[in-house]
């Protein structure tokens, strides 16, 4: 699904990623973790295709295309999401708009017929209840007044909307209560399958006892420096991520 | 025959003009705009009535009544309403709220555009609501200019009797190089209620000076929103004072640019009583080589203890050659009083665009969503439907 080698990158100049490597198989739930300002937002948003982030060098295959050379938009619509760090408000563009115009051009990509209003309005509710959100969101601006939580919530609401191959969670976790937790993991459970990737990039471990990645691997200074299955996010818990810095260090 | 407003003081206010002369750049209220194109062209009026036909501006379908001036003169007049009198001011020197209420609030005395106009009007409309009577749906003013060279000051009076309710829509449309010089007197008597829109479509060669003059008695609410889309040069002013105790003011402004089209706004709040209230928001979008102006000013005399009062200009900046100046300025002269102020400017958020194509929105459509979302928060507030998907329409323009 998605093959990251050599991956250099960066913002304003300043090489932030050293040479990541990275291959996500399909259907595997994969954690990204580390400490901060080893590079996991900015994986996240390079492989979104954030304006000002800069790939200097390496190679991004997703579904054997080029990631890289497409446009933000057409990531999406070939199915890559990412949900976002801090989710911006936009007052104005009303949220069940955005968001049924944004499932339609996916599904016209997909050579899919475009959902109608009523058609829209069904799923959209079946989702909601999937994320415990009021259906008066639908009607307001992009998480606009939404609290912390609420933004959240409302990127696994449109997640589990578009349905996409490649999930990307950059620190959903954060800040984020046991129950909003919970909500957050069961979203992306019911996304798991054997034709969806998830790549969970999280801080902290918590989030990973209720959604089990297959793999687990430590970010630190730009690289992966530690892969290993779901015991390693356990033992990030107890030991903390010094003891990985120690050990890279020592290798050098 | 040569149809004109039949007031005594058309002379003064030509003599009036001939003194004041042009307004100059150097005049604080007009410093951001020269008038000299408009100046050095020799203009005519044009001669007979106007032609009736059908025009697509025609909001007849809508409207509960609807008159239509071409080149300042009347060409038709429909529909009507119980309690309201509707006719062309051409024709109402005789009626007793014209006697009693023209000319007395925009002011030719000061304002050399306003006497140009009060000298040279041939017609407009006269609506007078009678005490008690609450109109349904909207009146609509139909302004069209047509052809090169020529000039029309349209001039209206609407007058709202004690507790009265009226919504009047004006729209300014054309083709051509024509200049439109209008005045609007609103007298809004106490406990009225007054929704005017001034919708300003005018043709792209076109020149428009148009003032709103807004005089509010106690208890009145008047709310008026300032739309200008069309028009080369083109000059809002609207003036209101707040007369009676109690009064509430809500002013909304939209103004669309592309091109090289220059729009200057200009709009002072008087608060001359105590406990009104107003709220002023005007928001500007330039794309291409635009020019917009927002100067509004906020009066507070001495005894207008507890005003509440806020000015809010927020502008939307699309090129690097687009101008904007934004003048908010605040006069208080007591110190029980409630008010502020504040203006932005600024581009499409670059987040926000992420975030739309971030979900498969193409670049276009998502840049499209956010211009129309800066908008939204004056056209939504709109409670003519027709007005507000005019508004909506001829956004589209500013589509890529």
């Amino acid at each position: 699904m998605l093959d990251i080698r050599n991956l250099h990158a960066g913002i304003d100049g300043k090489e932030i990623l050293h040479g990541l490597d990275l291959r996500v198989g399909t259907g595997e739930v994969h954690a990204i973790m580390g400490p901060n300002g080893s590079g996991k937002s900015t994986l996240a948003n390079v492989l979104a295709g954030r304006p000002r982030y800069e790939v200097t060098a390496g190679t991004v295959t997703y579904e054997g295309k080029d990631l890289l050379s497409m446009k933000p938009e057409d990531r999406a619509r070939e199915g890559v999401f990412l949900a976002m760090q801090y989710p911006v408000e936009i007052p104005g563009v009303n949220n069940i708009y955005f968001l049924k115009a944004a499932l339609n051009a996916i599904r016209k990509n997909r050579g899919e017929e475009e959902l109608d209003a009523m058609e829209f309005l069904q799923l959209a509710r079946e989702k909601m209840k999937l994320v415990d959100l009021d259906e008066s969101f639908m009607n307001r601006g992009v998480n606009e007044g939404f609290s912390g939580g609420e933004k959240k919530r409302n990127e696994i609401f449109q997640m589990a909307v578009l349905d996409p191959k490649l999930a990307i969670l950059d620190e959903t976790d954060s800040g984020l209560d046991i129950d909003a937790l919970r909500i957050v993991a069961n979203g992306v459970n019911m996304l798991r399958s054997e034709k969806h990737s998830v790549l969970v990039i999280t801080h902290y471990q918590r989030l990973l006892k209720y959604l089990i990645p297959d793999h687990v691997h430590v970010l630190a200074d730009g690289r992966i420096v530690k892969s290993g299955g779901k015991e390693l996010a356990e033992e990030l818990e107890q030991k903390g991520y010094e003891w990985i810095e120690q050990e890279v260090a020592a290798a050098r | 025959m040569t149809t004109a407003v039949q007031s005594d003081v058309r002379e003064q206010a030509a003599q009036r003009f001939a003194q004041l002369g042009w307004p100059t750049m150097e005049l604080e209220e007009w410093k951001y705009t020269n008038l000299t194109p408009i100046q050095r062209v020799d203009w005519v009026a044009a001669e007979g009535g106007g032609a009736t036909r059908t025009v697509a501006a025609s909001l007849r379908e809508h409207a509960i009544a609807e008159l239509v001036f071409v080149n300042g003169r009347v060409a038709d007049v429909v529909g009507g309403a119980a309690g309201v009198e509707i006719l062309p001011i051409s024709e109402a020197a005789a009626h007793p709220m014209f006697d009693r209420h023209y000319a007395r609030y925009a002011d030719y005395q000061r304002h050399a555009m306003t006497a140009l106009n009060t000298a040279h009007a041939q017609d407009g409309a006269l609506i007078v609501v009678h005490d008690g009577i609450a109109i349904d749906g909207f009146i609509h003013l139909l302004f069209i200019g047509s052809g090169d060279g020529v000039w029309s000051h349209p001039r209206n009076l609407i007058v709202l009797g004690r507790g009265a309710q009226l919504t009047v829509v004006e729209t300014f449309v054309g083709s051509g190089n024509y200049f439109t010089n209008a005045v609007t007197e609103i007298v809004a008597g106490e406990g009225a209620h007054i929704d005017h829109y001034k919708v300003e479509r005018e043709a792209r060669d076109a020149f428009h000076v148009g003032s709103v003059q807004i005089h509010q008695e106690r208890s009145s609410n008047a709310t008026a929103r300032t739309i200008s889309l069309g028009g080369g040069l083109v000059r809002n002013e609207v003036n209101v004072a707040l007369a009676g105790e109690g009064a509430n003011l809500t002013l909304d402004g939209l103004f669309v640019l592309a091109d090289s089209q220059h729009v200057d706004n200009h709009t002072v709040i008087d608060h001359v009583t105590p406990h009104c209230d107003s709220l002023e928001l005007y928001k500007g979008i330039l794309d291409d080589q635009s020019r917009g102006i927002f100067d509004g000013t906020i009066i507070v005399r001495p005894d207008a203890q507890k005003t509440n009062s806020r000015q809010v200009n927020r502008n939307l900046v699309l090129s690097e050659k687009a101008i904007i100046d934004s003048k908010p300025t605040l006069e208080i002269h007591n110190d029980d009083v409630k008010c502020s102020h504040g203006s932005t400017i600024g581009q499409l958020d670059e987040e926000a665009l992420f975030y739309l194509r971030a979900r498969g929105l193409g670049e276009a459509e998502a840049r499209n969503l956010l211009i129309d979302a800066f908008a939204s928060e004056i056209v939504d507030r709109m409670k003519v439907e027709i007005v507000k998907e005019q508004i909506r329409a001829a956004m589209s323009r500013l589509r890529r």
